[in-house]
């Protein structure tokens, strides 16, 4: 029936589609949450503790409220009261929402040191920064404990969490290695993260009464407008979250961080509207990052390369305020077909800030060891690889809904030319560089969640699609205006997507690579459902506009979904079995090859990335820009991981020593090479028209790779990231 | 508070100001124009980048009273064909560094017309950009999405 409206446009999916906020980026029209004008605007500036843990004693605030143009010097003396944060409840993802349990503000109790203890509230942003500068605060100290490495052998076992276990086993894989033949065993350390998008964390907050507006560079609209509900305990359809441009986020702006609950109080208790753009001190003392590591990972082997033992095991951290445990062995239960596994992780509480998602937490590390035992063996690192890739899931013999990792492998050797290289270390130069080539494997599981969303096609021929999903460069307006032009028969121009509003129906944070397929979903059927009801208004051969023209119908709308409280329960529910089925019945995930070229200086050790390839399966690919500046995105930052990225924490007194720019090193224009990125494009049958989030699989294997190249070009294995000079001399 | 006169995008611009207000907060947030971007406020990411008399700088690490009388150029007062490049080129994800590197790579592409070497290039001869002189000469301008590849091809079409 639905097959009676011919589809009249030229598909665009996977297309190479320009974004559809691409002028508006590039002509500086494009608003982001610290940029929107309010008459009587203040401005925030916030204060943070110095010490890791403590109490006030005193809190001085004269000098401060003496520079002109000072509101109010908000403490814990007269901080308007804030609820607390909830405990996590799967029926409701928001209880995830919080960066930490503390109530800023709240307590004269300090956590970690960079929580906030005052906000100052001017005029002017001259006015709050200069008087935030002249808050002075008296702590009494308490023991704390912020040691990551001194803390290790305390770790304790870690539970799993909604969608990963903690630990896994098959077989014994301890007495397997005992027997191995050939085997390999190695200790790695990863070192804390900080994302550093470019925006810092930002929020405009205005009250009405109990009705509340804010424009907060968030990943997680709907989340946050419960949470700020919550906290300010207010009624949640007052609330009303905006955020249509982030300026990135990778997980840094996914949990609701102290700067944006203390704008909203800030507005509060001035009734002013006030602006919040932290600094990028305040970013590091304020919103949490990746947790550092220690892995440690055991390989046994037959001497043909059959791989009889994996153990990988893991310590992480998370902060006593907070923080998810890090899956850093995740990988290890899907990568090889080992006879016996053994994967444990361990995590310690430190009196640090929370630790967060950062782009693939767990998967971006990656795996080295697999090299390390195909040097053992005397094979090729590939060829070693291809011998233990498992038919179905390594750990609990799951099918796997797609893996095409064979194929990836084939295609990016073919590209990269690995053929040419001499597996000697050391045994390639050119001029004085000794050069390079690493390979390792790319891998991250896929999921989806709830999103509703509704469709209007108009007579004049224009189709809106709304859903209030975040977009901070992923381009999803651009793809689902794609996904909804082809499911319709329409030209990709005629659709318009609105997104980033609370007011519009639900859709999952962004995170987990899981909002293109989660939101495309809720599109496609909203589409069909369209479809059944134009070709009931119209004739065989009608385009959609046509056919609501013929009956005199001037607009059609449909949903998916219901966002009343009820609507979002049953809904929720219905995914989470849904979700809870899928996962025991196949494994889902991208992959792929990551390949790529080193050039190492022999006198100095720098190390510099000259080529990259990589091949990927990640379904049906949607717009072949966007989906590839996704995947080139995560092999920069794995760039960074690999050579420069560390966040440096002061082991005496928990502060964060280089938070800045300048100290905290991120991959520039110099460090960037051509990175050539290749998709098979081979539809995933279990995903909505086949695709698999592309967001976070580029950055996993890319850190592996590069430290695989330096090794081939040096012959020295670094296991400690970042892989800087120093360690290379 | 101090009297100054800004030209900005080709209007003059009478501000009372104090005296340690930036470029970047004297645009931003007295001036409304928000498409100049504030990343560290330190000189470290080049998202505030601005073009005074046609060369680049960074407007956080400039104070607002010094450039009176100088032609300062925004993002909003650009109409240049590297907007266009960077859409097709996919030059930016996020789009909140882009501002900077626009106004960036104008200022280089002048600069490199002018002779001024670099590391890659001793001797500028005004010659043909390669990638690898337009990387150099663009890493004062971060971008955290990772779009460098689409940049450089951006900067390059529009080059030749």
């Amino acid at each position: 029936m639905t097959q009676t409206l011919p589809r009249t446009h030229e598909p665009s999916v996977g297309k190479p589609v320009d974004r559809v906020d691409g002028t508006a980026k590039t002509t500086g029209a494009a608003r982001f949450a610290a940029e929107y004008p309010y008459p009587g605007l203040a401005h925030a500036a916030l204060v943070h503790a110095t010490v890791s843990r403590g109490r006030i004693t005193a809190i001085d605030t004269t000098e401060a409220a003496a520079i002109p143009g000072v509101i109010t010097v908000l403490t814990h003396h007269n901080a308007p009261a804030l609820k607390p944060p909830r405990r996590f409840n799967p029926l409701d993802l928001s209880t995830m929402a919080s960066g930490t349990s503390v109530s800023y503000l709240n307590t004269d109790e300090v956590h970690w040191d960079g929580q906030p203890v005052a906000v100052v509230v001017a005029e002017t942003l001259t006015a709050a920064r200069e008087a935030a500068a002249l808050v002075e605060v008296s702590y009494t100290t308490f023991a704390s404990t912020v040691d990551f490495k001194a803390e290790e052998p305390n770790a304790e076992p870690q539970k799993g969490n909604l969608l990963m276990s903690g630990s896994a086993k098959k077989g014994d894989a301890e007495a397997a290695l005992a027997k191995a033949p050939v085997r390999i065993e190695a200790r790695f350390t990863t070192p804390p993260h900080h994302h550093n998008a470019i925006e810092p964390h930002a929020t405009t907050a205005m009250w009405d009464g109990d009705r509340l507006t804010v424009h907060d560079g968030t990943q997680s609209i709907d989340w946050l407008r419960s949470h700020l509900a919550l906290r300010f305990d207010v009624p949640v359809e007052g609330v009303r979250v905006l955020a249509p441009f982030v300026g990135g986020g990778f997980g840094g702006k996914a949990n609701i961080w102290p700067g944006t609950i203390l704008t909203v109080m800030a507005a509060r208790a001035t009734g002013r509207p006030v602006r919040l753009l932290l600094t990028r001190e305040d970013v590091y003392r304020t919103v949490g990052g990746r947790t550092p590591s220690t892995q440690r990972v055991a390989l046994g082997a037959r001497t043909d390369g059959t791989l009889t033992a994996l153990v990988h095991t893991s310590v992480t951290r998370t902060g006593r305020v907070g923080g998810n445990p890090e899956q850093v062995t995740s990988q290890s239960k899907h990568l090889y077909d080992a006879e016996n596994i053994l994967v444990r992780q361990n995590v310690v509480e430190l009196d640090l800030i929370s630790n967060t998602a950062m782009r693939a937490p767990g998967d971006s590390i990656g795996t080295a060891s697999i090299d390390e035992l195909a040097y053992e063996l005397g094979m090729d690192p590939i060829e070693l690889r291809m011998r233990n890739e498992p038919e179905r899931n390594p750990i609990d013999g799951r099918r796997f809904a797609n893996r095409k990792l064979r194929e990836a492998y084939r295609l990016g050797a073919e590209r990269f030319g690995w053929a040419d290289r001499t597996p000697e270390p050391g045994s390639m130069r050119d001029g004085r560089w000794l050069v390079g080539m690493g390979v390792a494997t790319a891998f991250h599981p896929a999921w989806q969640f709830l999103a509703n969303v509704t469709v209007r096609l108009s007579v004049d021929g224009s189709v809106l699609v709304r859903c209030g999903f975040q977009e901070m460069g992923m381009g999803g307006a651009t793809a689902q205006a794609q996904i909804a032009a082809d499911a319709l028969g329409v030209p990709v121009e005629s659709v318009r997507v609105e997104y980033g509003d609370s007011s519009l129906p639900l859709s999952p944070a962004a995170g987990g690579s899981m909002q293109t397929a989660s939101v495309a979903s809720s599109v496609l059927t909203a589409c069909e459902k369209l479809r059944r009801k134009l070709a009931r208004l119209g004739r065989p051969g009608d385009d959609p506009a046509a056919a609501l023209a013929r009956a005199g119908v001037p607009s059609l709308e449909v949903s998916v979904g219901s966002d009343t409280r009820i609507g979002r329960l049953t809904g929720q529910v219905r995914f989470l079995s849904k979700l809870i089925r899928d996962q025991r019945r196949w494994m889902k995930a991208a992959s792929g090859a990551q390949f790529c070229e080193v050039r190492v200086d022999p006198d100095t050790g720098e190390t510099r990335v000259s080529r990259w390839t990589a091949a990927f399966d990640v379904g049906r690919v949607i717009n072949a820009k966007t989906a590839v500046s996704q995947l080139r995105g995560g092999i920069v930052m794995g760039i960074g991981m690999a050579l420069s990225e560390e966040t440096l924490v002061d082991p005496r007194t928990g502060r964060i020593m280089n938070p800045g720019l300048g100290e905290y090193h991120v991959p520039v224009h110099a460090d960037v090479p051509p990175i050539d990125v290749a998709y098979l494009d081979e539809p995933d049958p279990t995903m909505p028209l086949g695709l698999i989030g592309v967001g976070e699989v580029g950055i996993t294997g890319a850190a592996a790779a590069i430290a695989n190249a330096i090794h081939h070009a040096t012959g020295r294995r670094i296991r400690e990231l970042p892989i800087t000079l120093d360690k290379l001399l | 508070m101090v009297e100054v006169r800004l030209r900005v995008n080709g209007t003059d611009e009478p501000l009372d100001i104090q005296p340690q207000v930036s470029l970047l907060d004297a645009l931003r947030e007295y001036l409304g124009l928000t498409g100049t971007k504030k990343g560290c406020d330190q000189g470290a990411c080049g998202a505030c980048t601005v073009l005074a008399d046609g060369e680049r700088i960074n407007s956080c690490l400039a104070l607002a009273v010094q450039y009176e009388g100088r032609e300062i150029t925004t993002i909003e007062g650009l109409d240049h064909p590297l907007q266009g490049a960077f859409v097709r080129h996919d030059g930016f994800q996020c789009g909140y560094c882009t501002s900077g590197q626009i106004c960036s790579a104008v200022g280089m592409l002048a600069e490199h017309k002018d002779g001024m070497p670099s590391a890659v290039t001793k001797q500028a001869s005004g010659g043909e950009l390669s990638a690898a002189e337009i990387r150099e000469r663009m890493s004062g301008n971060l971008c955290r999405c990772g779009a460098y590849n689409g940049i450089v091809g951006a900067i390059q079409e529009v080059a030749r």
